[in-house]
């Protein structure tokens, strides 16, 4: 049913393996960088990376479901982001 | 009756069959993607100070992923997953740019200066934040 060519399959995963390297180099800066808001600017491109990271994987596997899966990833990792911004200078998260 | 496989390909959920133009779309889609991604991990190595890493990967990261989401909406067609790629596009420009405005306030509150001899535009007011007042 699926025809799928060679070199498409073989992007992908050149894709997959070269994002999934800039994922973990992004984790330098979330380890070494000098201040907080350097730390949450490594998340937040940790969380985009993994975002496409997951469309990738959608396409290798050719299964759509993954594409929902990277949505609920972006979800999270906004809120997050946030979150975590909102802490650094406000020292509270939910206040009365 | 039809078999499953049918109805999830009509679905819009299941492999499509992929034509060499199209294929070749996707390929020039998720380099063009992968090479963004790439340089908004470089500016986030190599920059010197907070807001010079936020410009480089606020931007960058957000077409790269952008663009291997159009890769996704070109590979699945434009039913159940390709219209969920499209959401997600519009879903990152939305709060990407949030985000970033985000951590450099929070930044700038906590007193992180500017790189070398940068300095606000003659004129500009300098706050501590825009809303300091309200905590």
């Amino acid at each position: 049913m699926t025809e799928t060519p060679e070199f498409l399959a073989l992007a992908v995963q050149v894709g997959l393996a070269l994002t999934s390297a800039l994922t973990l180099l992004a984790g330098y800066r979330v380890i070494r960088g000098p201040t907080t808001p350097d730390r949450v600017i490594g998340l937040d491109t940790i969380a985009t990376n993994v975002v496409a990271i997951a469309v990738l994987f959608a396409l290798a596997t050719e299964q759509g479901l993954f594409v929902t899966v990277s949505l609920v990833l972006a979800i999270i990792g906004f809120i997050s982001t946030i979150a975590v911004a909102r802490y650094v200078t406000e020292g509270d998260l939910i206040e009365p | 009756m039809t078999d499953p496989a049918t109805l999830l390909a009509a679905a819009g959920d299941g492999a499509p069959t992929v034509g060499p133009l199209r294929a070749g779309l996707v390929v020039l889609l998720v380099a063009i993607g992968s090479f963004f991604l790439l340089v908004g991990t470089v500016g986030l190595l190599r920059l010197p100070n907070v807001y010079n890493r936020l410009h480089a990967t606020s931007k960058a990261t957000t077409l790269g992923a952008a663009s291997v989401f159009l890769a996704g909406f070109v590979f699945f067609g434009p039913g159940g997953a390709g219209l969920t790629c499209l959401l997600g596009i519009a879903f990152l420009f939305l709060t990407a740019p949030t985000g970033g405005h985000v951590i450099s306030r929070a930044a700038h509150r906590m007193g992180i200066d500017f790189h070398g001899s940068a300095s606000w535009p003659l004129g500009a007011k300098e706050t501590d934040g825009e809303d300091s007042a309200d905590d």
